[in-house]
């Protein structure tokens, strides 16, 4: 057996494989046109240890379609690189419930990828919906005890369909990151 | 419904740590709270499907508009399995990487080295159903950086990888061989073990040289391979 070839820094000039239009899961051309569910907008602030914004990452996105399956009727990828503010923002559909193991079934949930000079391997964690009754059961969520640690993955409703989840890499506030 | 079958988790030591004191732009991003070990579901074992139709592929870096870039042209060429050796057909792979003189064509690079109107640096290509995939590029410049005093990177390949779970996605780099910088490198030397980090280092390889044309260098990937099921055996 092979060990799985070592992740490296996608490093600060990663823009070449940046496709602005690819934060916007409903373009036309994504082939996810007609597809009815409940549009979001999920934006939020990347920080590092001292809360200076991340203005060099590159975020991507994995999702199920509002029918909680994964590219069925509904093509989950994203990717938006971060602006000045260390800010990214994606245009989607509110993926629906999607089962886990077992008998378990996960709350609607977004997942992240954040890729950066400085990461060594890229970071990965959630956004879910704030106020989505299926959080209290939801198989990640139940495992992250202290209340604080757990709200870092719940995006909360800023208006008009925006969902913001900021993100914060290190230090006070620091964002629950999933070993996957 | 069944489980998902689950990807095997990675061997110690042949990942680089997020936490690299002797890369600097580490100290302030790596999480210093352990990562949730969460148990792989559809979320981590499916993964997006690239639409050759909708992501076009783009496979020669070597010229724009039928003008040559500048440099040593080169075909890099390998075969992506997974650790148990089964080739990954259909996997998208992202290249990009530097010109001849080590200067990326990004705004944000600021090395005094020249452009290149010919070239871009960028491709975007998918294995075959052996797991195969090959592009034309130029060999790229050495560019300084500022992680240490006269710090170089080693000339290298960014590669992005999309495999058939969202928990194979990787991006790492390839090198190339004899070259003095990798010695020095922290990004190169951050992965302990030594078999995993040589393994990033490209080889020539004179069957995929073309005579009179370009040198050939072989690279090969592995992801991360599924964990074997209870019933495997049976
Ligand atoms: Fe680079």
């Amino acid at each position: 057996m092979t060990a799985a070839t070592a992740h490296q820094t996608a490093g600060p000039y990663w823009h070449m494989i940046d496709f602005p239009e690819w934060a916007d899961l409903l373009r036309a051309g994504s082939g996810n046109e007609g597809v009815q569910g409940e549009k979001v907008i999920l934006t939020g602030r990347i920080t590092d240890g001292d809360g200076a914004p991340v203005s060099d990452g590159l975020a991507e996105i994995w999702q199920a379609g509002p029918d909680g399956k994964y590219e069925d009727v509904f093509h989950g990828f994203g990717r938006c690189a971060t602006n000045a503010d260390g800010e990214f923002r994606f245009v989607t559909l509110k993926p629906g419930p999607v089962p886990g193991r077992g008998n378990a079934m996960q709350a609607p949930h977004i997942q992240i990828a954040i890729f950066a000079r400085g990461l060594m391997q890229h970071l990965v964690t959630r956004a879910y919906f704030e106020g989505d009754p299926l959080n209290t059961a939801d198989p990640v969520l139940t495992m992250v005890e202290d209340p604080a640690r757990r709200a870092t993955l719940i995006a909360n409703p800023a208006g008009d369909g925006v969902w913001r989840l900021d993100i914060r890499l290190q230090g006070d506030g620091e964002t629950v990151f999933l070993d996957v | 419904m069944s489980d998902p079958v689950t990807y095997r988790r990675h061997q110690p030591g042949t990942q680089p740590p997020l936490d690299s004191p002797a890369y600097g732009s580490t100290h302030k991003r790596h999480p210093k709270q352990s990562l949730l070990r969460v148990p792989h579901t559809l979320t981590e074992t499916s993964a997006p499907r690239f639409d050759p139709a909708r992501y076009k592929a783009h496979a020669d870096m070597s010229q724009v508009n039928g003008k040559g870039a500048l440099g040593e042209r080169i075909i890099v060429a390998g075969r992506i399995t997974d650790e148990d050796g089964r080739p990954q057909r259909g996997v998208m792979v992202e290249v990009w990487q530097a010109n001849a003189s080590g200067r990326y064509h990004h705004p944000r690079d600021q090395h005094d080295a020249p452009l290149d109107p010919n070239f871009e640096g960028r491709a975007r290509i998918f294995t075959d159903d052996d797991g195969r995939y090959s592009f034309v590029s130029v060999k790229p410049g050495a560019y300084p950086w500022r992680n240490h005093w006269n710090a170089w990177r080693p000339i290298h390949i960014h590669f992005g990888l999309h495999g058939a779970g969202f928990a194979q996605r990787m991006i790492t780099q390839m090198y190339f061989p004899g070259d003095p910088l990798l010695e020095l490198d922290p990004i190169f030397h951050a992965t302990p073990d030594k078999a995993a980090r040589e393994r990033l280092i490209s080889k020539f390889d004179l069957e995929i040289t073309k005579p009179e044309w370009a040198l050939g260098y072989r690279f090969d990937m592995v992801l991360r391979g599924r964990e074997a099921t209870p019933f495997e055996n049976a």
